[in-house]
């Protein structure tokens, strides 16, 4: 932490966070704040759609319990692996971008787009919404049939009942996970470390450029001034995040 | 209430488009992986076999799985005493322990590894560079989850009056623990020694910028030289992993309906 000010000699000085504000660092601040949030909406909304079938499957069906089961092995894969499985299936020579070439005469592989940010998106969303069934199921789950039966008993629809009960219960609960999901995303290094290999389009590829260089010396504080970034990102989320927390754990008991 | 069937059909078909974006990238890995090489037709074991006969994947095949066993072992050591002595005599520094073994999910990988580099370059210069060094650094990295599966079941039992019992039939503290608790809470330590392993086997951002040689570090690398033998060894190690996680959710299952079963 203290290396974030200092020089490469040690000596304090405010120069390395200065390097925060080089055009470098902001591109890769901004690729990597619109990359987590748009895998966090993706995820949150895809993976809030399939917890919601899920749980509206009997409590006791096989499908129910299995889903649940596999998001929470998916939801724990990433790294290496999951580069791998990806340029597998839609890299130059993945098994979809030849069927849909065979088929449709269409290039889906493109000009490379797996191996930048839009790449980037589809590839987190396969752990993110894995993730969002674990954290979001049980908020569907903590929705009382009685709290249904009130609102039908007292005259209103379904969509009444959706409008007005069950969506402002679920709100603080999918912001706060929509908090968690874009740290996830912030902090995920080793999927895009395996993917991308030109260019340091977020902001930690740009850590490992700092750290790892070798043409630059001096480097390894500027990576040190842009990991104190990192952490005061997560930890804004994070505080957020635990004060909806506190509000939603109100009602979910 | 039922739901209607327009809402059972649109459910199945949603269910089936989730279903074929997680798994065909998994079939694809699989295709990719029994590709015979070059262009030529048929499918082989080649692949798999690489596994076995390649000597860098192998060593670093059996890194990570030492790796991992050393992580569950240190993990557990550290753990189980710390957590039963703070609920035993130090109640008030239980929240301190909380935050502290929790830590490690709210800072990014990445950022942690930035800070610990000075501090490998002593523990390499001290006790040699083997891969196995990186024990310590897994250990805090795994700790909010195996804090979570222990500290379950450590509330699900009684530690205090257990404990009373054992002294005061003359058992000593390693006693208590090992021979009291830990039967007790197997199940918890189970929980947190899987996921452990799944998080080391398939942990790249400590050992690739330390630059040690683990799995997924080798499989990263042989990739450029032969995909479908990568391939290959990363689908191996994610069905591993998934097989350990999938037993894992099984086990808790089927020890709850027991619990249930047992209780008066």
């Amino acid at each position: 932490m203290v290396g974030a000010f200092q020089d490469g000699d040690g000596r304090p000085t405010l120069g390395n966070l200065d390097a925060l504000t080089s055009d470098a660092a902001l591109s890769a601040l901004k690729g990597s704040l619109v990359l987590s949030a748009t895998t966090a909406l993706i995820g949150a909304a895809l993976g809030a759609l399939l917890a919601y079938l899920v749980v509206s499957l009997p409590t006791q069906s096989l499908l129910r319990r299995t889903t649940l089961a596999i998001s929470g092995v998916l939801a724990q894969f990433g790294g290496v692996v999951l580069a791998f499985a990806w340029i597998a299936t839609i890299g130059s020579v993945g098994i979809v971008t030849k069927a849909m070439d065979s088929a449709f005469g269409v290039d889906l592989y493109g000009s490379g787009w797996l191996f930048d940010l839009p790449g980037l998106v589809v590839v987190y969303a396969y752990f993110q919404i894995p993730l969002m069934v674990i954290v979001f199921a049980p908020a569907f789950e903590g929705l009382r049939p009685q709290w249904r039966e009130a609102a039908v008993n007292l005259g209103a629809s379904t969509w009444d009942y959706w409008r007005h009960v069950a969506l402002p219960l679920l709100t603080p609960a999918f912001l706060g996970a929509l908090l968690l999901l874009f740290a996830n995303a912030f902090a995920a290094y080793a999927t895009a470390a395996v993917l991308v290999s030109q260019g340091q389009p977020i902001v930690p590829l740009l850590i490992r450029q700092a750290i790892t260089s070798e043409v630059l010396l001096g480097q390894a504080n500027v990576g040190f001034a842009l990991a104190l970034e990192m952490i005061v990102v997560v930890t804004l989320v994070m505080v957020a995040y635990n004060l909806l927390l506190k509000r939603t754990s109100r009602w979910m008991r | 209430m039922t739901p209607s069937r327009t809402f059972r059909a649109v459910r199945t078909v949603l269910l089936l488009a989730f279903a074929a974006y997680f798994f065909v990238p998994l079939l694809a890995m699989l295709d990719f992986s029994t590709q015979a090489r070059g262009s030529a037709e048929g499918r082989t074991w080649d692949n798999w076999q690489f596994m076995v006969t390649d000597e860098d994947l192998r060593s670093s095949i059996i890194a990570s799985l030492l790796l991992a066993l050393f992580t569950v072992v240190l993990m557990v050591v550290l753990l189980v005493p710390t957590m039963v002595w703070v609920r035993l005599r130090v109640p008030r520094a239980r929240g301190l322990v909380e935050f502290l073994c929790l830590l490690p999910l709210t800072i990014p990988a990445l950022v942690i590894v930035v800070g610990i580099s000075n501090v490998y370059s002593w523990v390499t210069y001290l006790l040699g560079d083997s891969p196995l060094v990186l024990t310590f650094a897994y250990v805090v990295l795994v700790l909010p989850y195996s804090y979570r599966a222990i500290d379950a079941a450590l509330s699900a039992i009684d530690v205090a009056t257990l404990s009373e019992a054992a002294r005061s039939l003359g058992a000593g503290w390693p006693t208590v623990i090992v021979r009291i608790v830990l039967p007790n809470i197997t199940g918890g330590v189970l929980g947190a020694a899987f996921i452990s392993v799944a998080l080391v086997m398939g942990e790249y951002v400590f050992a690739s910028l330390l630059h040690f040689d683990t799995l997924p570090v080798a499989m990263a690398g042989i990739y450029r030289s032969n995909p479908a033998a990568a391939m290959a060894a990363a689908l191996a190690s994610m069905l591993f992993v998934a097989l350990l996680l999938v037993g894992l959710t099984f086990l808790s299952r089927d020890r709850h309906r027991h619990d249930q079963g047992a209780s008066r």
